[in-house]
């Protein structure tokens, strides 16, 4: 799609202040940029990764911690480990994507043991690979990606991608928050790491994510896909940011007087608690834990009682009011359309990793979260960045390049009116928060709810740069309300209940549905259907 | 939120305003500021990187805290949760103690 939008600014005068000239730039310093950073060095490239906030701690995994899907390669295990979701997920996954990320997961997870992860071994000796504590991992993760010769840009958000004269993407220009001034890294190819979009819901870890390499790439003319899978909302005390739903199959849930709310549980129960959630306050209490399980739960997730030991609360014996936080695609399936197996993107010279690329593959239109985000983002990271490295490789010498940047909303003149980046945000989250618009999707409420988003759309785009200490900011906002289109856009056309989609007006699975939802577009946000890749292939075949 | 830098205790290595992903702290000639309260995510993570245990982070994600420092310190609250994960010397035994495998499939 062309985009009128476009400035097309060539990059002539006042570059920035940091200019470099690589192979390869990651955007995004979680599991999914640092594989990809260092996978991308291992295939020769020479690597600059600029993350947002700091490489190590920023993101959804550096807070929080993952399951991680990994299982030994013993046929009958994997074909289980595959089965087991397929359902879930309204048979949209890839039985060939699944196999690979598998493989891709254990060679990594096994890596990973090498470098010096410590990871538990159980009573018979063995040692076991299905769970990493976030700050123990991202940390490793960064002295690897050092030791591998990237350099790290620290505080460095981008804020949009350049191309060249044939479309090609062409680098990133971006922000050094903590020095006030500006980066532009031209590069042969990008990976889009940037994570998913959780709307700045405070969920543990995620308020850096909001949706910008969505944005970014979308400026450049990239698709997005399953974007409708994209309403994953999970369980925190109500005060505080800690989402950790697994604990929670150990709760009972009970309203204000203290009655336990019927079919209220944390798996095949958390629309039940929505549902209570909007008539008045919901209590847990973990009162289904026996003393070894609890002793293993302190081990395991040190942070999860970090709320309660400085609250006062013991959990295992005392009520305490819960809520949901919306965590979007961060836990959802939702995002950047991946077109080969290296994991790039409809665009040349862009590739996608992690939670910005699409998890339809492995996880169809269920949540990814639990565990196959993790193994995901360390397979499609490794992907990405030897896709990318080879890329750079084919494209050669690129010093006659024609640059220009790809930013629209929140970069021109505009009518005058600074784009306002606070008011923008809590206009987003007021139709992404609720649950009877998200959570609970119907034809009328999603219609209206398009209506406020697409004024907000006319608004941004007609607004004028704001003042530099609020470009990031503003950006953010910008990127929150397009994926918020792409959402409900998608939500729409998905006239049907799949996966963790729910439809009040079509509560059923229809077999015509089964196909993704392609979205796109910035001014005019459109969708299509796709068929299944596998369809795909034995079509070809007959 | 991030709530108190414990004055008595930093020494000013500016390794918090380096790790906050959300740039809340600013450097200074001497102990950082908490420049940007509201923009904390109550993501603990400064608290795990201060080497000297002179950081403190409110459980309360939406609004600031009234917090009394001396009692928090009686109460061996600062720098818990490093101690919690193994990266104090006297808890390193603790890094493997992840007992996830037993509780996933419940
Ligand atoms: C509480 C919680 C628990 C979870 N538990 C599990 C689990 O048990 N199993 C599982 O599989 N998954 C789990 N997930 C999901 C998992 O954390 C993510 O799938 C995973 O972190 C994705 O890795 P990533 O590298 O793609 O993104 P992230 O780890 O989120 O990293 C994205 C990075 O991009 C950076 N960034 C963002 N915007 C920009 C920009 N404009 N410029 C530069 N950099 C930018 C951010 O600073 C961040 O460092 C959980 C998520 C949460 C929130
Ligand atoms: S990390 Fe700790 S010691 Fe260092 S500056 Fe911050 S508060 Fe002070
Ligand atoms: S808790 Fe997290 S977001 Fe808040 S100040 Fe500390 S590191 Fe920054």
């Amino acid at each position: 799609m062309t985009n009128p939008l476009s400035r097309a600014e060539k990059l002539s005068s006042s570059a920035g202040s940091l200019v470099l000239d690589v192979d390869v730039l990651v955007l995004g310093g979680g599991p999914a940029g640092t594989w990809a950073a260092i996978s991308a060095a291992e295939h020769g490239a020479r690597v600059v990764l600029a993350d947002k906030g700091f490489c190590g701690t920023s993101g959804a995994t550096a807070a929080a911690g993952t399951g991680v899907w990994y299982v030994d390669p013993v046929p009958e295990r994997r074909e289980g480990a595959m089965a087991s979701r397929e359902k879930l997920g309204g048979y949209l996954q890839d039985r060939r994507w699944m196999a690979r990320v598998l493989d891709r997961t254990f060679t990594q997870s096994n890596r990973l043991a090498d470098w010096g992860y410590p990871y538990p071994v159980d009573e018979g000796g063995k040692p076991q690979r299905n769970s990493l504590q976030g700050p123990e991992y991202m940390r490793l993760m960064r002295k690897r990606t050092k030791q591998a010769g990237v350099t790290i840009l620290d505080h460095a958000p981008a804020l949009e991608l350049l191309v060249d004269e044939n479309g090609v993407v062409a680098g990133a220009a971006g922000l050094r928050r903590q020095r006030g001034d500006r980066w532009v890294v031209k590069a042969k190819a990008v990976v889009i790491a940037t994570g998913g979009c959780a709307f700045l819901s405070k969920t543990l870890g995620s308020n850096v994510l909001t949706g910008d390499g969505y944005l970014l790439a979308a400026e450049t003319g990239a698709d997005l896909t399953s974007m409708e899978f994209s309403n994953a909302y999970a369980i925190s005390p109500a005060f505080g940011s800690v989402t950790k739903t697994l604990f929670y199959s150990w709760a009972s849930f009970t309203d204000e007087e203290g009655s336990r709310i019927p079919g209220a549980s944390s798996k095949g129960g958390r629309s039940v608690i929505a549902r209570a959630l909007r008539r008045g306050p919901v209590y847990a209490q973990l009162d289904e834990a026996d003393s070894e399980t609890q002793r293993h739960m302190r081990v395991s997730q040190p942070n999860f009682f970090l709320p309660f030991d400085r609250t006062g609360i013991d959990p295992f014996t005392q009520r305490f009011p819960i809520t949901l936080r919306l965590e979007g695609t961060v836990r959802g399936t939702g995002g950047l359309r991946i077109v080969d197996d290296d994991c790039a993107t409809t665009v040349p010279g862009l590739f996608a990793a992690g939670d910005a690329a699409t998890r339809e593959l492995i996880c169809g239109g269920f949540t990814g979260g639990g565990s196959h985000n993790a193994a995901w983002a360390m397979s499609s990271g490794y992907w990405a960045g030897q896709g990318a490295a080879g890329f750079a490789r084919q494209l050669g010498a690129t010093s006659k390049r024609q640059v220009s940047r790809r930013g629209t909303v929140a970069f021109r003149s505009g009518n005058g009116r600074p784009l306002q980046a606070g008011k923008l945000a809590r206009g987003v989250q007021g139709e992404v928060f609720p649950y009877e618009l998200n959570y609970f999707r119907e034809a009328g409420r999603l219609g209206e709810s398009l209506r406020r988003l697409d004024g907000f759309w006319s608004e941004a785009a007609d607004a004028s740069a704001p003042a530099e200490q609020d470009l990031l900011r503003a950006r953010e906002a910008a990127a929150m309300l397009a994926t918020a289109r792409w959402m409900y856009r998608s939500a729409l056309a998905r006239q049907e209940s799949r996966g963790m989609h729910r439809r009040d007006d079509y509560p059923e699975q229809d077999d015509r549905y089964r196909h993704y939802v392609t979205t796109g577009g910035l001014d005019e946000v459109w969708t299509s259907a796709r068929p299944l890749a596998f369809a795909q292939y034995s079509e070809a075949a007959e | 939120m991030i709530e108190v830098i414990d004055t008595e205790r930093c020494t000013a290595c500016d390794i918090c305003v380096n790790v906050c992903p959300t740039n809340v702290f600013d450097k200074t000639d001497g102990i950082p500021r908490i420049a940007r309260q509201n923009d904390c995510q109550t993501c603990f993570l400064c608290e795990l990187y201060c080497p000297e245990d002179a950081l403190f982070v409110s459980p309360f994600a939406d609004a600031p805290q009234e917090v009394d420092v001396a009692a928090l310190k009686e109460a061996a609250l600062l720098g818990s949760y490093r101690r919690a994960v193994g990266w104090t010397d006297e808890s390193r035994q603790l890094r493997t103690a992840d007992r996830s495998y037993r509780l996933f499939g419940h």
